[in-house]
């Protein structure tokens, strides 16, 4: 995928899936979904792939997905079946900080 | 990164639930969803610039603000208050501009130039049967969200520019995707000039809460509301709260048996209000929110938790924590500075900046007043306790300069509220040969009571240093507040010097 910038939309080339990119590191990062690199959401569609069983966990709606360093943060805003990884580590879910409602 | 990404996930996640209610129309999240890019697609057709809103909240509110998203052009709602005049002046800055107002407003501001005006009515009938949008809208962070122009309490009205960038984080920083329940409802009175309205509509749409409107705050209106539509959740102003109240210890039924949660910000709230909502309500979580138009909403806020500790604590210090606004969101910093820029330790009172994604703190045509390094001034003076509890303490403009001792006016009007006597007070810096700059105070009594100035400058002399003691006290029958509940200070001082009382 190379550099990503905060607030791109991504989609899997594998899946339904759909993120938009909150933070990430400089420099090149290897990102997939459903085990192939995540394409821009505006690139053409390629015909219908599907999830390798390796990464196949499937993402959800509204959750976080960070990188094990953290420095690479994401958004799911359409969910889908692949999981989101750098290279073959997935990414993992970040937890809800619990705020009260202030608005 | 678009405000349009939080409507499409909702409408996605709960398409058939209630977005926006206003009486008896409602618009699901789904039919919110295909509005705005029907609105969308309406605002581009027009060739318009920009998104322009003379009303009171509707559910065109909704359907503008995400129009205007999904159509890559800014929102700007503008304050239904205003004179014909100062209404030209605003349009004059955001032209050419799509405005949508009330019906017996499109004839007057159809004389505006390079302005296009739409019914309300006609609006949403456009947004309920054109032809559907291109679906796609821009992600560049970078693009203006919602221009909002500041109420301008000094000097002439700007507009505050925030951009999808600050929205955006602002909310992703504060609010959980999802986390309402089916039965959650918000009830939103607030403007929807103001940053506060704003900020209801994008969190309760990303919680996918039930937003349900009134167009015009009244608190008997209010409180029926709160009953009939189950609410959960609301956001006011002090001087919605202070109405609320009177109106529900009237009664001989002051519950709110659904309203779990109840924020408030957007002015001071005085201790004994909310000590009273505290006992009235004591279910209810409530939150403090501190934040201003140019920080996208909310900086810092003072949790139920710290509302029930503080109203439960024998220690003063902590007891003192129900008059902080608490502690800054984790998604921010928020530093103490001295006029020299230096930052100050705690307790020391000074100007507060804040850093943050969500700050802006830059006005259309004018730049941006964000440093280097991203700090903003807000020109609120404050300080932060030991355990990082923030205190207001009024704008740094507002600050009385006597004698090179520099004087909070919040710190008097707080000794002097705690008088029985007194209902209100606000004290302002006057010219003083002597001094540079004097205390005066203008007090509003509680009806059926009396005090004498000099006894009210006793109250103060007794309880703060000398120099803090009002040499001037007129009494009024009303202090002047904007609808938002600003303290117009301005117009204070002005009636002062021209020799009227308050």
């Amino acid at each position: 995928m190379g550099q990503l910038k905060a607030g791109v939309r991504l989609r899997s080339a594998a899946c339904a899936t759909e993120v938009m990119v909150v933070a990430s590191p400089d420099g090149a990062v290897d990102l997939q979904c459903g085990g192939v690199p995540m394409l821009d959401a505006k690139a053409e569609a390629s015909a219908g792939g599907s999830p390798s069983p390796q990464a196949a966990e499937g993402s959800i709606l509204g959750k976080r997905y960070v990188s094990e360093s953290g420095d690479l943060e994401l958004l799911c805003i359409k969910p889908g079946d692949g999981s989101l990884a750098i290279g073959e580590t997935l990414l993992k879910t970040k937890d809800a900080k619990a705020l009260p409602s202030s608005d | 990164m678009n405000l349009m990404m939080l409507l499409e996930m909702a409408a996605s996640g709960t398409p058939d639930r209630v977005a926006v209610q206003n009486g008896a129309d409602t618009l699901t999240y789904d039919e919110l969803f295909q509005a705005a890019g029907r609105a969308a697609s309406e605002v581009q057709a027009s060739g318009c610039e920009r998104f322009a809103m003379l009303d009171v909240s509707s559910l065109a509110l909704p359907v503008g603000l995400f129009g205007s998203a999904w159509a890559g052009v800014p929102f700007a709602p503008l304050n239904y208050r205003l004179t014909g005049e100062e209404i030209e002046g605003l349009a004059s800055q955001i032209a050419p501009a799509y405005l949508v107002t009330e019906d017996a407003r499109v004839e007057a501001l159809s004389q505006l130039p390079r302005t296009q005006v739409v019914s309300r009515e006609a609006f949403l009938a456009r947004a309920g049967t054109a032809d559907a949008a291109d679906p796609s809208w821009p992600m560049d962070p970078d693009d203006i969200a919602v221009l909002l122009f500041t109420s301008g309490t000094t000097g002439a009205p700007k507009a505050a520019v925030l951009r999808h960038k600050h929205l955006v984080s602002y909310i992703l920083g504060s609010v959980e995707f999802g986390s309402a329940s089916e039965e959650d409802a918000a009830l939103v009175s607030v403007p929807p000039y103001h940053v506060a309205g704003i900020a209801a509509l994008a969190s309760s749409v990303y919680s996918g809460r039930r937003i349900v409107q009134l167009s015009n705050f009244e608190a008997e209106a209010w409180v029926e509301l709160a009953r009939s539509e189950r609410v959960t959740h609301a956001f006011v102003v002090p001087t919605m709260l202070t109405r609320i109240i009177d109106v529900l210890d009237g009664s001989g039924d002051a519950k709110l048996p659904h309203l779990r949660a109840l924020s408030y910000g957007g002015g001071k709230m005085p201790q004994q209000v909310i000590e009273k909502a505290m006992r009235l309500f004591p279910e209810t979580d409530f939150t403090n929110a501190y934040g201003l138009t140019e920080t996208s909403s909310t900086i810092a806020i003072l949790n139920p938790e710290d509302h029930r500790s503080a109203a439960s604590s024998e220690d003063p210090a902590v007891r003192r924590r129900l008059t902080s606004v608490g502690r800054p969101l984790p998604s921010l910093e928020v530093e103490i500075r001295d006029d020299a820029g230096h930052a100050l330790a705690p307790g020391e009172r000074g100007e507060i900046h804040v850093r943050g994604e969500q700050v802006s703190g830059e006005y259309l045509g004018r730049g941006t007043t964000v440093d280097g390094d991203g700090w903003f001034p807000t020109r609120d003076a404050g300080s932060i306790d030991d355990d990082g509890y923030l205190f207001l303490e009024g704008r740094a403009d507002d600050v009385i300069v006597r004698g090179g001792e520099n004087l909070s006016p919040g710190e008097i009007e707080d000794v002097l509220l705690e008088h029985t006597a007194v209902a209100d007070s606000a004290v302002v810096g006057i010219p003083d040969e002597q001094w540079g700059e004097g205390v005066a105070a203008v007090v509003v009594l509680r009806a059926g009571r009396s005090a004498s100035v000099e006894e009210l400058q006793d109250w103060v002399r007794g309880r703060l240093r000398s120099s803090r003691t009002p040499q001037r006290i007129e009494f009024c029958d009303e202090l002047p507040y904007n609808e938002t509940g600003k303290l117009l200070r301005r117009q204070i001082r002005a009636q002062l010097a021209s020799g009227e009382p308050g």
